[in-house]
């Protein structure tokens, strides 16, 4: 009875110790991951602020309007006016949709179909 | 213990024996004392060994104890656990316009150096450089190649192209060494107050990166901050208005052959400076040298909106009627006497044009006439404009939060008389930057309380001390409008944004000193939109203009500046999200004020 417990003990000393060193092998790889993840997020962040100055270089303002220049015949792009503001008042009011008088359709007088989007 | 005892002491055996005892009782029987004297002696230490192991112990998992209970209520910090990635990246940061588009930024790249010794190919290192670089002599580096030293900058910062370049020479004595560098992504726009930097203190490894100029040097301590993270700094500018003002001015400054050209948009309620332009200007990433003699206004880096003390001329006017309507010695109908010309202490003051021996107050200001204001400046006298002016900021420099700012200190006269009194009512003898006129501007019609420039975003209205009462601010509106709409600066209408303002143009004192130039003027206007709620004031100087068209040059402001202000309310207002409407009817109460 008392060499089994004995046993028994160190059986459970020698698995804990196996525990443990797994355990600390684990740890000192997920520290490693840790550190080489670190490392690609600050070279992430460094790509990301390269952007950052890449997109706001390729948007400065002397660019935009040279670009706009360039295209003028394809895009039309006029710096912003005052001329272009509009009024709710100006827009035409849409102009009632046409009955239509079908005797076959079901749906009902002036319920327009899916096909009937286009208003003039 | 020190004696032993005997086991048959003979004191008692004798007597023993002679009562025919066993002797051998007395010998058991000491035997046994002996014996438990030893158990007790043993027993104790054993006690006291027990004691000293439970202590031991209780050490041992009070330890373990105190450290799991501290595990359990601190916050993880495990050095190797905190991400500090940001604090890797961002040594410096970036500063951002009032959207949040980027103005300056960092950019990791590398500098260049060289270990002569480590050069296994002096001659194929030194032509392969001077190739990469034109601007590098390949005879002289072969010379340093050659020489006895052992380190040899080569280049502050170069390009990832020129890296790899170099890298492919394959010379094992030229190194890299990583450089943050600061980037002015959209070059020259709003050089002047971005400023620039350049490199403190330098190594191999790192460079220190310090602000010389604008808000790079007046923030650098802020920028720096490790504890700022990546928070940036937010800058009143806006990017799109500073990209128009720039291009207007510049075509107007091209057009009206002017030397310079500055130009201040300005909040009217918060003093926020949406922005601020001054030409000619420069590229922050390649700033260029002060200037060692010559003016110091010859210098693109010199801010002529901050930085240039000129007498603006006419559009003080505005103040010394302001001022006069407070104190409540006129009304917009006083008439004044306007016969000239005035002459006071052997000067002479004219006026441009004549309209008669008398005008109104508001004609006074809608003609622009020096000698009806000079009047109402000798009825307000020296001590009172002097404290109207002082509480407007014109004389100290402007709070603006750039190193430059203190540069633009006003020129009062050093004797302040009546003469002076009067020549300052229109604008001479007082010398300020356009950026003081912009403040004095807004402080006036935004419903009179004073307003401090900034170039940080403003979250919350900020409210200064009151300079005039509501009601003149609402006549100074009315009157200003008029100048548009009746008086010299009709060229400032813009349909659907009510502008109002003032012209002045004033011939600029010779350099040498003695007297003013007969054909140089500073051409400058000030004005507000829409004037019957004023959101904006615009400040535009002319150094120097003249316009050709006719058959003589013109040099008015009327003629040069005004039109300019014109094209940039047209472009700013609505990129300021103002929306052209119709003036409302009765906005402004012109007769009911200061009465």
């Amino acid at each position: 009875m008392r060499g089994l417990t004995t046993a028994l003990a160190a059986l459970a000393v020698i698995g804990l110790g196996y525990w443990a060193y797994h355990q600390t092998i684990l740890t000192q790889q997920a520290l490693r991951e840790v550190d080489h993840l670190q490392r690609s997020i600050g070279i992430e962040r460094e790509r990301l602020s390269v952007l950052r100055a890449e997109w706001a270089y390729l948007n400065r303002p002397d660019r935009l309007r040279d670009l706009a220049d360039l295209n003028f015949d394809r895009l039309g792009l006029m710096p912003l006016g005052p001329e272009q503001f509009g009024d709710a008042a100006l827009i035409p009011f849409p102009l009632p949709e046409e009955l239509v008088i079908d005797n076959a359709s079901s749906g009902g007088p002036g319920l327009a179909g899916p096909d009937d989007e286009e208003f003039p | 213990m020190s004696l032993r005892t005997p086991l048959r002491p003979l004191a008692r055996i004798l007597p023993a024996r002679q009562k025919g005892e066993n002797p051998d009782a007395i010998e058991r029987e000491n035997l046994r004392l002996r014996h438990e004297a030893q158990r007790d002696k043993m027993r104790q230490r054993a006690e006291s060994r027990l004691i000293l192991v439970a202590l031991c112990f209780m050490i041992a998992f009070g330890a373990v104890g105190t450290r799991m209970y501290a595990l359990a209520t601190s916050d993880v910090e495990e050095p190797e656990l905190v991400t500090n990635g940001a604090s890797i990246v961002n040594t410096r940061a970036d500063i951002v316009d009032r959207e949040g588009r980027v103005l300056a930024t960092n950019f990791v790249t590398n500098s260049l150096y060289a270990h002569p010794h480590e050069i296994i190919d002096a001659r194929a290192a030194a032509d392969g450089l001077a190739s990469i670089f034109p601007d590098m002599d390949a005879d002289a580096l072969h010379r340093r190649f050659t020489s006895e030293t052992r380190f040899i900058w080569l280049r502050r910062y170069i390009s990832p192209e020129q890296e790899q370049l170099v890298h492919d020479l394959g010379e094992p004595g030229l190194l890299f060494g990583p450089r943050e560098m600061r980037l002015y992504p959209n070059g020259s726009l709003a050089a002047h107050i971005m400023g620039g930097a350049s490199f403190g203190q330098e190594a191999v490894n790192a460079a220190e990166v310090i602000g010389v100029a604008g808000v790079e040097s007046e923030f650098d301590e802020v920028l720096r901050d490790p504890a700022r993270g990546d928070a940036p700094l937010v800058l009143s500018i806006d990017l799109s208005v500073q990209a128009a003002v720039e291009q207007v001015l510049a075509g107007g400054m091209a057009m009206m052959n002017a030397r310079g050209a500055a130009a201040v948009l300005m909040d009217a309620r918060t003093g926020e400076i949406v922005a601020m332009a001054s030409l000619p200007d420069f590229d922050p990433n390649a700033r260029p040298r002060p200037l060692t003699d010559g003016e110091a206004a010859d210098s693109p880096l010199f801010n002529r909106a901050m930085q240039g003390v000129y007498e603006l001329g006419s559009v003080f006017k505005t103040f010394t009627i302001a001022q006069a309507l407070e104190e409540g010695l006129v009304n917009v109908e006083t008439m004044i006497d306007t016969t000239g010309p005035l002459r006071m202490s052997g000067f002479a003051i004219n006026d441009f044009h004549y309209y008669g021996a008398s005008q109104s107050v508001e004609d006074v200001l809608v003609h622009s006439s020096n000698i009806g204001t000079a009047r109402i400046a000798q009825m307000i006298g020296a001590d009172r404009q002097q404290r109207f002016l002082g509480q407007l900021g014109f004389f100290q420099p402007t709070a603006v939060e750039m190193v430059e700012a203190s540069a633009g200190r006003p020129l009062l006269p050093s004797r302040w008389g009546e003469l002076s009194t009067m020549t300052i009512s229109y604008g001479h003898g007082l010398s300020t930057t356009p950026l003081h006129l912009a403040a004095g501007y807004a402080s006036i019609l935004n419903g009179g309380t004073v307003v401090t420039p900034t170039v940080l975003r403003q979250d919350a209205p900020v409210l200064g001390e009151r300079v005039v009462s509501e009601e003149v601010s609402q006549t100074m509106r009315g009157l200003l409008r008029s100048v548009v709409t009746d008086g010299t600066a009709s060229f400032g209408e813009v349909e659907g944004y009510a502008v109002g303002g003032k012209t002045g143009t004033a011939d600029k004192p010779r350099t040498a000193g003695g007297g003013y130039y007969e054909d140089r003027v500073i051409a400058t206007f000030a004005g507000a939109f829409p004037m019957y709620d004023p959101q904006y004031v615009i400040v535009v100087t002319l150094d120097e203009p003249s316009e050709t068209s006719g058959p003589e040059p013109r040099r008015t402001a009327g003629w040069t500046a005004v039109p300019i202000a014109a094209e940039l309310i047209r472009r700013a207002a609505p990129l300021l999200g103002l929306r052209p409407t119709i003036e409302p009817l009765g906005a402004y109460q012109l007769s009911s004020a200061s009465q």
